[in-house]
């Protein structure tokens, strides 16, 4: 069985610091992977290749067993990668549907030619995935910046399932989540693999990792240290590998 | 102190929208204060001649509006809209008075050509912006110096003048002449009376306000209702977002600053059918500077997300009717640098301590 997203040997370097260093990792439908490591160890440059954001220097990536040719976040969103990042990459100043529809807005015709704005549209599509993900937002028209962090992530997440992630990658989706939201993340990540979504999940919370992961990815200083499969590990083990204590093939 | 009346501002409905809008108010207050104090301020002729000369700076701000909302800055607007009116009024200029050609031709030609010409600093500064990541207050200080450079050289220094007369038939024209019990016609006066009668009708909507109407309704329209105008938006909220859901931010940019440019080049047009010659723009006019307090007094901030065609339209009306206003009350003229900036600091303030409002 091939893996739906798969990195082979892919490298980033700035400058002379190689941030990602030879890098192989592949996840299969339904699976979660949890990628962890120390701050620095090259985790979100690694996703934001698979992602487009950064163009590989080496290596190649593949999707679905085809190499995919990813030079922007375009073509990732395309084949169907969605990335909720760290920083969640919202448009504060804009409200809850656009952003869910951002670069990728609903267009009616206004006087049989000129393409507007299907703001009606839009807002009901939103209200629907928002439903179907229990996730409940007073209104779909305040701005973004009005939010709490649990919804913002809350709208990141919709935006991805509203458009059909077949992988989903999330740079620390709980980081700054209090304790209830942190659990409907998590519930989340668990519908999405009943879906058969791929999910990468980066995250530093050692809890998070070991409720909703099947395997475990390691990083340190650019390089992969350790590929494991959750149920045959501990979080010791786990542990000094991030720190560097140990060495497992 | 500040942060809890801003609270319960945010909490009562109608203070919110008046301080959402609140140039807007202001505006209505000065046109109060002045018909009360300025003789002769409440007139439908004062009124309309404020818009009459308003309408460079409505221009202007519009064009400043979008650039602005990507949190960019367009400072050669002034000098292109006189590198425009210049090359249109030469062009008439040498076609007119070839004998060869009609007024008419003459004129659609030289604008033609004019307006063209006028996307080209825009293009530069945008590739400069969104490609080579040069500052854009740098980027369009450069287009600010060239055109300059090649409007007086195409001029000599010298304003363009033997145009055709019927520019400022048509820029200074009205739409509506109304006789009062003795009928109307548009666009002139009826066939068959004198312009010595004149006085003796109404005149409603110049045309440049016509005109005016028309490129802001369009520049609304794009920036409201259009994928375009969001993108815009979202560019200037947070670039990074963005260009992550695949907006094309670089080709976006530039677009922009053509459409600042080509703005300022509409503005040119506008100003040689009001003068009847091609003017460069003189140095110390400051169009760009105060088409920049114009758009924050609207409500836009330089850090971009946020403004509006309207609101800025407000921003540049309460700066002129505060001039108008100021002038016929006999108040010294320099005053009014003094009031452009005191609005934009209060501008500055409301946006501090409303964050959220827009
Ligand atoms: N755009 C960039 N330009 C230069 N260096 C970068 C850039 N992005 C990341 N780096 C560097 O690459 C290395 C890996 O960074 P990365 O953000 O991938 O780490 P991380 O594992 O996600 O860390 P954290 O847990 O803190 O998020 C770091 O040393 C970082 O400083
Ligand atoms: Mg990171």
């Amino acid at each position: 069985m091939g893996y739906l997203i798969e990195t082979r040997n892919i490298t980033k370097r700035f400058g002379g610091l190689v941030a990602v260093d030879n890098v192989s990792l592949g996840v299969n439908a339904g699976e979660v992977v949890a990628v962890l490591g120390d701050n620095g160890a090259g985790k979100s440059t690694l996703i934001k290749m698979i992602s487009g954001v950064y163009p590989s220097d080496e290596g190649k990536i593949f999707f679905n067993g085809q190499e995919a040719d990813i030079n922007s976040p375009m073509d990732a969103l395309a084949i169907g990668i969605e990335t909720i990042y760290q920083d969640l990459a919202l448009a504060e100043n804009l409200n809850v549907y656009s952003n869910i529809f951002l670069g990728r807005e609903k267009t009616k015709k206004f006087m049989g030619f000129v393409p507007v704005l299907d703001h009606d549209y839009m807002h009901e599509e939103a209200s629907k995935v928002l439903k179907k993900l229990d996730i409940n937002i007073p209104s779909l028209r305040n701005n973004v910046r009005t939010l709490s962090g649990g919804q913002r992530q809350a709208v990141a997440i919709s935006r991805s399932i509203y458009w059909n992630a077949k992988v989903l990658i999330m740079d620390e989706p709980t980081a700054a989540l209090g304790v209830a939201q942190q659990k409907q993340v998590l519930d989340l990540v668990n519908t999405l693999k009943d879906h058969g979504i791929a999910v990468i999940l980066i995250s530093h919370q050692m809890h998070d990792v070991f409720e909703v992961a099947d395997r475990i990815v390691v990083m340190r200083r650019g390089e992969k240290v350790g590929d494991l499969v959750k149920a045959e590990t501990s979080t010791e083990e786990v542990v000094n590998l991030i720190v560097g204590s140990e060495m497992v093939k | 102190m500040n942060s809890s009346l801003a609270l319960s501002i945010e909490r009562s409905k109608t203070l919110r929208v008046v301080a959402k809008n609140w140039a807007f108010f202001f505006l209505l207050f000065f046109l109060i204060l002045f018909s009360i104090t300025g003789r002769g301020f409440l007139s439908v002729m004062n009124f309309q001649n404020i818009v009459h000369l308003s309408v460079i700076a409505i221009l202007m701000a519009s064009a400043e509006t979008f650039v602005i909302i990507t949190s960019g800055i367009d400072l050669s607007i002034g000098f292109v809209m006189g590198l425009s009116s210049v090359t249109a009024g030469k062009i008439i200029q040498i076609l007119y008075n070839s004998g060869n050609h009609s007024a008419g031709f003459s004129i659609f030609i030289g604008i033609s050509i004019a307006l063209v010409l006028s996307l080209i600093p825009g293009i530069i500064s945008g590739i400069m912006i969104a490609k080579y990541k040069v500052p854009p207050f740098i980027a369009t200080l450069g287009m600010w110096g060239i055109t300059n450079g090649i409007a007086l050289k195409i001029s000599n220094g010298f304003p363009v003048a033997e145009l055709p007369d019927s520019l400022t038939k048509i820029g200074n024209g009205y739409t509506l002449y109304y006789k009062p019990g003795g009928g109307f016609s548009f666009f002139g006066l009826p066939e068959g009376v004198g312009n010595e009668h004149i006085r003796d009708y109404i005149r409603l909507i110049p045309n440049s306000f016509l005109f005016l109407a028309i490129v802001l309704f369009i520049l609304y329209f794009l920036l409201k209702k259009t994928k375009f105008g969001q993108h815009t938006y979202a560019i200037g909220g947070n670039e990074d977002a963005a260009i992550r859901s695949g907006i094309n931010v670089k080709k976006h940019l530039i677009i922009i600053y053509t459409l600042s440019s080509f703005i300022a080049g509409i503005a040119g047009i506008f100003n040689i059918f009001q003068t009847g010659i091609g003017n460069f723009t003189p140095f110390g006019a400051m169009y760009e500077l105060f088409a920049v307090a114009a758009v924050v007094i609207g409500g836009a901030s330089l850090m971009g997300g946020k403004g509006g065609i309207l609101a800025s339209v407000v921003g540049v009306l309460l700066i002129a009717v505060l001039e108008n206003g100021l002038l016929i009350s006999g108040v010294e003229p320099f005053y009014r640098f003094i009031a452009v900036g005191l609005l934009l600091i209060l501008a500055i303030v409301i946006d501090e301590l409303f964050p959220d409002l827009f």
